[in-house]
């Protein structure tokens, strides 16, 4: 039995899980697939999981899991590894995933692989694909040693087609399980958003963005100029906001906005596969980018390798033309 | 406070993957080094605690020879001593056993705070940190963005996705994984890589007997799964050429 541990946050489902559930159907082969949702109350979520794909949905329901801590959420799932003996555990590799997953498999000694892209073979046999090196090369790898494997898939990997929701929700289970309160030692308070944003890039019908080829904030004034000239918005990857050249909420990637615009033009962004994953459903991508190897190249449609100095400007003159 | 930061040695950002002859590994002969760049982050937050708090910085790194170099660039960046648990397979090795490596040698060390990066540029498992922090017993969080300490009472922020964070209070010790971004970057003056000489970097055996969590198959340069248009010429020849590709083909002008 594979079993999916669903991502919920007040009773809404995390996409991520349903693209998740993509992957645990190619992988299952002929496995049943059960689905976990945990939290302090999570709502209607487990009745969008459909008796056509999932055998039964678990829940638990503990206020000790909202807010999430990594030690309640490893106590949960050890009990519910221990009881429904899955040989495979599906999650999605998000940010809380990536917080207990790990603390999970070393306590119950299985291996994890994170952040696959696609599989090959099905069931206990199955091996996945991974990036590694930023994405420079792609791993096949193969997990050693004790079931349950505990594997991650990364967002966006795994493509959710919008089906009718026309068969019935699969059965649920409410299962009790004691938290012991003195192991939890975090005290999370509310999360937070720190600047109201002022731009909303996911709606924006073009983009320009910006990486480390600019070298320096002073030269952003011909990103501005080009974006001007295309009418687009002016976005960026993570180290130009760290560097404080651009505020945060212009960033794009896995820690920043997930966008899919008309146009992405990536200037000297060499395509991290954090940033790949917010950019890579935009329509049409233009990379232009002095390293002919950068991973940015993969996704685009257009590629220009040359300096992003000389290249722009000679943009910004043809389309003043008009 | 004592205070430890785990540091890896990766390829620079730079480099072009070539892949070893078995292609399960590359080709490490011609490739060139850098410290993991989430990694020079905990470390810069370790040097900023150590002169709020006092104490000292111990950098541990688990692999090769050749990581001596990334520890002693450590070294001459402020830290106080480094740990090398050196061994061959290290450079290749998965997150649990480079975190069994470290363990072993970190256990009887007893620190008060385990800073790491949150993933490394090479393998990227983002796994190594949290699977410490439970090998030393000990609490952690991850993806975090500003430390807080004050007597034992450690009060840190937490990126969640989409723009969110989050305080989390808990008491030392505590292992946390650090982002990229959380602070300004200090190089080595002259006078701090003439210092680095003099420190000292332990080095500590392998235990033996630690298993491979998952092998590495095969290594390959992804299959592209878009047809790229490469557009080629002088700049002003491209910019048209592009210009006209985007009206006329695309139509997103």
């Amino acid at each position: 039995m594979i079993l999916v541990v669903a991502e919920q946050k007040n009773g809404k489902l995390n996409r991520a899980t349903l693209e998740t559930l993509v992957a645990t159907k190619q992988l299952s082969g002929d496995m049943p697939v059960k689905v976990l949702v945990l939290g302090g109350s999570v709502g209607d979520v487990p009745s969008e999981f459909m008796a056509s794909q999932v055998q039964e949905v678990l829940i638990v329901e503990d206020k000790l899991l909202d807010p999430y801590t990594s030690e309640a959420f490893v106590a949960v799932l050890q009990e519910i590894i221990e009881t429904e003996k899955p040989s495979i555990v599906a999650l999605s590799h998000t940010y809380q995933t990536r917080d207990f997953a790990p603390m999970l498999a070393a306590r119950i000694r299985s291996p994890l692989i994170t952040d696959i892209t696609a599989l090959k073979g099905t069931g206990n046999s199955a091996t996945y694909m991974r990036p590694m090196f930023q994405g420079k090369l792609v791993a096949e790898v193969s997990p050693q040693g004790e079931k349950p494997y505990l594997v991650s898939f990364q967002i966006g990997a795994f493509r959710v087609n919008e089906t009718a929701n026309d068969s019935t929700p699969a059965p649920s289970r409410k299962v009790n399980i004691e938290i012991n309160k003195a192991s939890i030692s975090m005290k999370p308070e509310q999360p937070f958003q720190e600047a109201k944003q002022a731009v909303d890039l996911t709606q924006a019908e073009r983009i320009v963005a910006v990486g480390r080829g600019i070298k320096s904030e002073e030269n952003l004034g011909i990103v501005e100029n080009l974006a001007k000239v295309v009418g687009a918005q002016v976005a960026a990857s993570r180290p130009i906001c760290d560097s404080g050249w651009l505020p945060m909420e212009r960033q794009i990637g896995s820690s920043g906005q997930t966008v899919g615009p008309k146009l992405y033009v990536a200037l000297g962004i060499s395509g991290a596969i954090q940033h790949l994953v917010g950019m890579k459903g935009s329509r049409t991508i233009v990379a232009i980018n002095k390293d002919p190897d950068a991973p940015i190249f993969e996704v685009a449609d257009y590629g220009i390798v040359g300096d992003l100095f000389d290249i722009v400007p000679a943009l910004v003159t043809e389309l003043e033309k008009d | 406070m004592k205070i430890a930061v785990c540091i890896k040695q990766v390829p620079t950002r730079e480099w072009q993957p070539r892949l070893a002859e078995d292609k399960k590994w590359i080709q490490e002969q011609d490739v060139s080094y850098e410290m993991n760049e989430p990694d020079a982050y905990a470390l810069e937050e370790a040097l900023r605690l150590r002169e709020k708090h006092g104490g000292e910085v111990v950098v541990c790194s688990a692999g090769p020879s050749r990581v001596a170099k990334v520890l002693r660039e450590a070294l001459a960046r402020g830290a106080d001593r480094g740990l090398h648990i050196e061994a061959d397979r290290l450079g290749s090795a998965d997150a649990f056993v480079v975190a069994d490596a470290l363990a072993a040698a970190m256990k009887e060390e007893s620190f008060d705070l385990v800073l790491t990066g949150l993933q490394s540029d090479d393998q990227g498992h983002a796994q190594m940190g949290v699977i410490l922090a439970e090998k030393l017993s000990i609490p952690h969080s991850t993806i975090i963005m500003e430390v807080q300490i004050k007597d034992r009472e450690l009060r840190i922020k937490r990126e969640l996705e989409g723009g969110w964070f989050q305080w989390i209070s808990t008491d030392l010790p505590a292992l946390l994984t650090i982002q990229s971004g959380i602070n300004q970057l200090r190089y080595a003056t002259l006078k701090g890589i003439m210092a680095a000489k003099k420190k000292e970097i332990k080095k500590v055996p392998l235990p033996e007997g630690l298993q491979d969590s998952q092998v590495i198959l095969s290594l390959a340069v992804p299959v592209k799964s878009k047809k790229t248009r490469m557009i080629e010429g002088a700049p002003d020849k491209a910019a048209e050429e592009l210009v006209r590709c985007l009206k006329e083909e695309a139509r997103v002008l």
